[in-house]
């Protein structure tokens, strides 16, 4: 580990913190209805869409309503986005002439945008036409990430109002998110990265004559566009197959910087947007400091992991750090900085090789979304996957203050205690039960690339970022099988809606409670000691399940290493 | 809640008899009320299944296996006994509750008068019978006074001997079944059929036998319910890792992983903390309706006090004597001593008494002073003394200045100049706006000055309320008085807010007002106008004294009747939940050393590298396996104390509560585990166990 790399995590933090309360508070002004500097041209725009939709802010809904506007949504753009895959060939702009995807590989790859996920078994460049790249892929990476952040805002909703019935309008959310926040981002975004280097055309591939007098067709497009709401969105599917570890998509550090701010950006914004809410800052921050304390031990273990190098290299005389895998031009430090943000949060990019990693520098991707990507996590998602956690961790230490839990006010009860241990308990089912079903299936063990404890670190990798709807890949894993296409496909599934309903069943539910007003006799939720007891519970209750799971991938890879064996 | 009755808490009376409950609660029907016990005894049974059939075809490490099954079994069984001896405690209560209501002939009567009536057995009785009771005879079952007055003996459910008065028409007409009246009669309209008597109740709720879950417990119950999946999860998908890595894992060790990550410490001591809690309530001589209403009691912010009673002592009693200019300070004092006499009111006695403490009068006998007592009337508000053509009068101010310009005009003596009136009337004002009672003293005309009697706030009161303050519970006082009087009261009490000239209207409108903030109410009542109040109140205690109206419409009833005792059953309510919240942090970090405990175990046969996770350097994979079972059992029983006896409740914020009670049950479930282990891996290789 470097002075120079520390400098450049803690500056990455610093960065963090300063976003924090004036994007946290626009977005609250966007979610309020109040006036901001983008009304005058967006208002009209906005109030336009809700007349041809037939829909107005002042139609609140129900959050039995608003849940399945939101499953419909994302039905219909699971729908559409399977359909351009498959008609890419007949459809328009597609110069280089891609023909129509396989079924399971589209249902894979439909689902996996449509969750957030971005898990990709597919090459962008050499299997997508720019038509299901930017009509496809692009609009659900807004409108996914929207959705995410339309579900926290009404789960704050549910906290922040007292008695009422409602929980906002979904259509609104989803607009004004996409309209307010994302779109207005991504266009300055996309403008940076042209400037950068990175690709915007809708024109062919270049051909080019290498130096020694080779043919070779460089793979270009609109890349810029994507780019940006990849990574704002948490989404991270790459324009190219090798992600933004390809220097079209991630040129050089400034635009490497750029991606990682940008991951974290909403999904730290938004616990300020839930103090603001709940009428208490000092809340949300009690948030971003859990998510802070888990990020920057995960960010010390992997950079400490990939710093220390691998033993059995050093013992043939090559001294130094691991760079398997790396590039050069980010070398251990940011390549560890941002393995781990994309894997706290649920985005997915990469821009090194997470299969590449030691063992432990690999392992704390691993742990990052088994927590449930809680660690800032995906855009919206990741606030209320924490709310899952807060709520249960209330629940437990909160019964010891001699009260019924409550928090911000609000009764935490069977219900809510259900629904949390329902959305809580989804995750280990599909990460630890698919992957215990491919264990045992030659067909699926033998897509690993590795044998022993690493190749059975791929298979749980992937169901892990799968179920995390993170859609990094660990890389090794031959994922575009049959088998693989489906389960990956049924663990995202499972990963974002059995997460959505509870938390939307535990928002309508919190949402016609009274609030209890704060007394002496109040567990209080803003300090240190609340923050450290959220962090034993994450850990406890979220990480412990995988202990047996991370025994026999990454930790007894790592123990063997250690003792100079191989497998 | 005295240290007699923990003490008793281990008496042998109560544990014998349940280590036979143990046994009798493997009943699958009584299992299955407790999920988490009820999924150990499924495995623990399946595990048994299987090791009867290696041990006849002859698999391998058969000692071990038994071993563990063996453990298994006593995780259950420890868990029943821990219910059995909560409920044992109950037990001996209901025994003698049962005494009382012994089979009773009632006087069913047939007509309007007192003669006519037939015997019929008590348990005939119908809601809305008329009976009739005389000196000796059995209450035959909960009714209401309509007619007479008597004494009556209630020790068969307050324990109090001393009897109490039931009376038809006030606060007191409530009679309860399976009482005595020891003088006079009653004709009692009875309320409850037979079955469903206040004694049956009571035999229940000791009994633990209608005990239902309250909804806090459901909520943890589903809590560990979730664990236990999520356990389930991590522990049936390890074959599949196993044979991954061409190695297998034989089923007792993953049922021991498995039984031993599953909340199991609170599963198994979660109903006997319930039963303890509403244990508690009843060594308290209070009567919780539901489970309900204890947990309530944990939530409540808002505490409606009356005054009387509860924050002042019963009587005003006298503390000054402020005479009018020219009377000395004794002058008034021996008047007011000599009128007081023979007042039997304890105000009357309290002048007596202050006249001796603070100027030496002697208490005199009325007789040998040839001294007429003048009663108190409605009509003249006064009493007094006639002593040789010499009256003394003494009354509210202005019954008094009333009765001296009567008096004047008749007896032709000079009337009491303006001047003095004035000055009375300003010393009154000073009294009464320091929350006090001014009494006038008047002698033959003369108006000597005022007894200030004064509404004597209790000792230690004050504290209990910055105490409740600091818990964050407000109180307010409930009273009759005027405001000015109240503000005074409630400032020397220390409460937070008042309600004075309360109606029952204007109490059921603060306790509404209360409530739509979201706040959780306590009051306690006794009379029929307080109903409407104590049923609308989230905690309302109904004293025993009450009226059956009252006694209905509340959720917990106290045998004492004493209104003080709000405070504790808040207490106690607190200690309920912070019992359960404790010993749930404390199962649920204790997992990390069992991880540790048995992941290396289990996985050394074909990863021997995890060996290095074995930081408690246990001696041998079965030892360790052994050790954590063995950890996980003992730990029941070794907490069955804290769990009936409750973690003590501090009066301190819920801050510094919660990092307490972190760091004992948190931090503390995260290294005791580590040592006990440890400590048990130790004795077991040393015997040679494993």
């Amino acid at each position: 580990m470097t002075l120079n790399g520390w400098i450049q995590i803690l500056v990455y933090c610093g960065i963090i913190i300063l976003l924090v309360k004036p994007l946290g508070g626009y977005m609250t002004r966007v979610f309020n209805g109040e006036r901001t500097f983008l009304s005058p041209v967006l208002v009209p725009v906005e109030r336009g869409l809700y007349r041809i939709a037939g829909t107005s802010e002042r139609d609140e809904q129900h959050w039995t309503t608003y849940t399945a506007a939101l499953l419909l949504f994302s039905l219909g753009g699971l729908i559409v986005l399977y359909a351009l895959q498959r008609f890419q060939g007949i459809l328009p702009y597609n110069p280089a002439g891609m023909t129509a995807t396989e079924p399971g590989l589209a249902f894979n790859s439909a689902v996996s945008f449509v969750t957030n996920t971005n898990w990709q078994n597919y090459g962008g460049e050499s299997s997508m036409s720019y038509l299901v790249q930017m009509a496809g892929f692009t609009v659900q990476n807004f409108v996914s990430a929207a959705t995410g952040i339309a579900i926290a805002i009404a789960l704050i909703r549910g906290f922040a109002r007292t008695s009422g019935r409602s929980v906002g309008n979904f259509w609104v959310d989803l607009t004004r998110s996409t309209l307010y926040i994302l779109l207005p981002i991504c266009i300055v975004l996309t403008l940076v990265y042209v400037y950068l280097g990175v690709p915007q055309t809708l024109g062919t591939y270049v051909d080019a004559t290498t130096l020694e007098g080779a043919k070779q067709t460089i793979a270009v497009g609109p890349v810029a566009s994507q780019l940006a709401i990849k990574m704002l969105g948490t989404n991270g599917g790459g324009f190219f197959n090798a992600n933004s570890a390809h220097p079209f998509e991630n040129p050089d550090a400034i635009s490497n910087f750029i991606q990682m701010v940008s991951i974290f950006a909403i999904g730290a914004a938004l616990t300020n947007v839930f103090g603001r809410m709940v009428g208490n800052q000092r809340q949300g921050w009690a948030l971003f400091a859990a998510m802070g304390v888990l990020f920057l031990a995960g960010v010390t273990a992997c950079y400490w992991s990939e710093a220390a190098g691998n033993p059995l290299v050093h013992a043939l005389g090559i001294d130094g750090g691991n760079m398997e895998g790396k590039e050069t031009r980010f070398g251990i430090a940011l390549s560890a900085l941002f393995a781990v943000i994309t894997t706290a949060a649920s985005c997915g990019a990469v821009n090194a090789m997470h299969d590449s990693f030691m063992a432990i520098g690999g392992m704390l991707p691993m742990i990052n979304m088994m927590l449930g990507e809680v660690i800032i996590g995906g855009v919206g998602a990741g606030l209320y996957g924490i709310l899952l956690y807060v709520v249960i961790a209330v629940f437990v230490a909160g019964l010891m203050v001699g009260r019924t839990p409550e928090y911000l006010g609000k009764k935490i009860e069977a219900k809510e205690v259900k629904m949390a241990m329902l959305g809580v308990l989804c995750l280990p089912l599909a990460m630890l039960g698919f992957t215990a079903i491919a264990c045992v299936l030659p067909s699926a063990v033998a897509a690993t690339g590795n044998s022993g404890p690493h190749g059975f670190s791929e298979i749980l990798y992937a169901y892990t970022s799968a179920a995390a709807n993170n859609g990094s890949a660990f890389g090794g894993l031959s994922g575009n099988t049959t088998w693989y296409n489906l389960t990956l496909a049924i663990g995202m599934l499972m990963g974002r809606f059995f997460v959505i309903i509870p938390v939307m069943a535990i928002a309508g539910s919190l949402v016609v409670k009274k609030t209890v007003p704060e007394s002496a006799g109040t567990f209080p939720t803003h300090g240190g000691l609340f923050v450290g007891l959220l962090i034993g519970v994450i850990l406890i209750v979220g990480g412990l399940t995988f202990f047996p799971a991370l025994a026999v991938g990454p930790i007894v890879e790592h123990l063997a290493i250690g003792l100079g064996q191989t497998f | 809640m005295s240290q007699s009755k923990s003490a008793s808490l281990m008496d042998s009376r109560i544990l014998i008899p349940a280590i036979g409950g143990a046994f009798k609660k493997l009943d699958p029907r009584s299992l299955i009320k407790n999920p988490v016990m009820f999924v150990v005894a499924v495995v623990s049974f399946l595990t048994t299944v299987l090791f009867l059939k290696d041990l006849a075809t002859g698999g391998r490490d058969l000692g071990f296996s038994f071993q563990i099954i063996v453990w298994l079994w006593f995780t259950v069984l420890f868990a029943n006994f821990a219910e059995a001896v909560a409920e044992g405690r109950g037990k001996a209560q209901a025994d003698s509750l049962r005494k009382a209501r012994t089979e009773t002939q009632a006087k069913l009567l047939t007509g309007d008068d007192r003669t006519s009536f037939k015997l019929v057995p008590g348990t005939k009785l119908k809601v809305g019978d008329i009976v009739l009771v005389e000196a000796g005879d059995i209450i035959p079952s909960d009714g209401e006074v309509i007619e007479g007055i008597a004494s009556v003996n209630e020790s068969a459910i307050t324990g109090e001997s001393a009897p109490v008065i039931r009376e038809s028409g006030g606060d007191r007409s409530a009679v309860t079944g399976g009482t005595q009246v020891l003088s006079d009669w009653l004709r009692v309209r009875i309320t409850a059929a037979a079955g469903s008597t206040f004694i049956d109740r009571m035999i229940a709720l000791v009994e633990g036998a209608e005990r239902q879950k309250t909804p806090n417990e459901i909520a943890l119950n589903i809590l560990l319910a979730g664990m236990t999946l999520i356990f389930v999860l991590a522990t049936a998908t390890i074959p599949s890792f196993a044979t991954y890595a061409g190695g297998a894992i034989p089923v007792v060790v993953l049922v021991a992983l498995f039984v031993t990550l599953i909340p199991t410490t609170i599963g198994a001591l979660l109903s006997a903390i319930g039963i303890a809690g509403m244990d508690r309530l009843i060594q308290f001589n209070v009567l919780a309706m539901s489970g309900r209403a204890v947990e309530a009691a944990g939530d409540v912010d808002t505490l409606l006090l009356d005054k009387t009673g509860t924050i002042t002592f019963g009587n005003r009693q006298a503390t000054e004597f402020s005479p009018v200019t020219g009377v000395t300070e004794q002058e008034l004092a021996d008047a007011a001593q000599l009128a007081s006499l023979a007042d039997e009111t304890p105000e009357g006695r309290s002048i007596v008494v202050l006249a001796k403490e603070k100027y030496g009068i002697r208490a005199r006998d009325m007789a040998t002073l040839h001294a007429t007592f003048v009663p108190f009337t409605a009509q003249s508000r006064m009493s007094g003394v006639d002593i040789d053509g010499s009256s003394i009068r003494k009354g509210a101010v202005d019954a008094v200045l009333a009765y001296v310009n009567s008096t004047t005009v008749a007896t032709g003596t000079v009337r009491a100049s303006a001047e003095l009136v004035r000055e009375l009337q300003s010393i009154a004002d000073q009294i009464a706006k320091a929350g006090g009672t001014p009494l006038a003293v008047v002698r033959d005309g003369k108006l000597l000055g005022v007894i200030h009697l004064k509404d004597i706030v209790k000792g230690g009161i004050r504290e209990r309320f910055s105490e409740l303050r600091r818990m964050g519970i407000k109180t307010v006082m409930i009273t009759g008085d005027n405001p000015l009087t109240a503000a005074a009261i409630a400032a020397e009490a220390g409460v937070d807010d008042f309600l004075a000239q309360a109606t029952p209207e204007n109490k059921l409108s603060l306790i509404r007002d209360e409530q739509a903030k979201g706040k959780l109410v306590a009051m306690c009542g006794d009379g029929t106008n307080d109903a409407p109040a104590l049923a609308q109140a989230d905690v309302g205690v109904a004293m025993n004294t009450g009226t059956v109206a009252a006694r209905e419409a509340g959720n917990m009833v106290d045998l004492d009747s004493d209104p003080t005792k709000l405070i504790e059953i808040v207490g106690i309510g607190k200690q309920l939940l912070m019992t359960r919240g404790a010993l749930t942090t404390f199962s649920i970090a204790n997992d990390i050393a069992k991880y540790f405990a048995i992941i290396p175990a289990m996985f050394l046969a074909f990863y021997p590298q995890l060996g290095a996770l074995n930081i408690m350097g246990l001696q041998t994979p079965q030892s360790a396996i052994l050790s954590a079972i063995i950890f996980n059992a003992l730990i029941i029983v070794a907490l069955i104390p804290l769990s009936l006896k409750g973690v003590k409740y501090r009066a301190v914020g819920a801050g510094a509560l919660l990092s307490r009670n972190l760091l004992i049950y948190g931090l503390g479930g995260v290294i005791v585990p580590f040592i006990g282990i440890k400590a048990i891996d130790m004795v077991i290789t040393s015997l040679g166990l494993a």
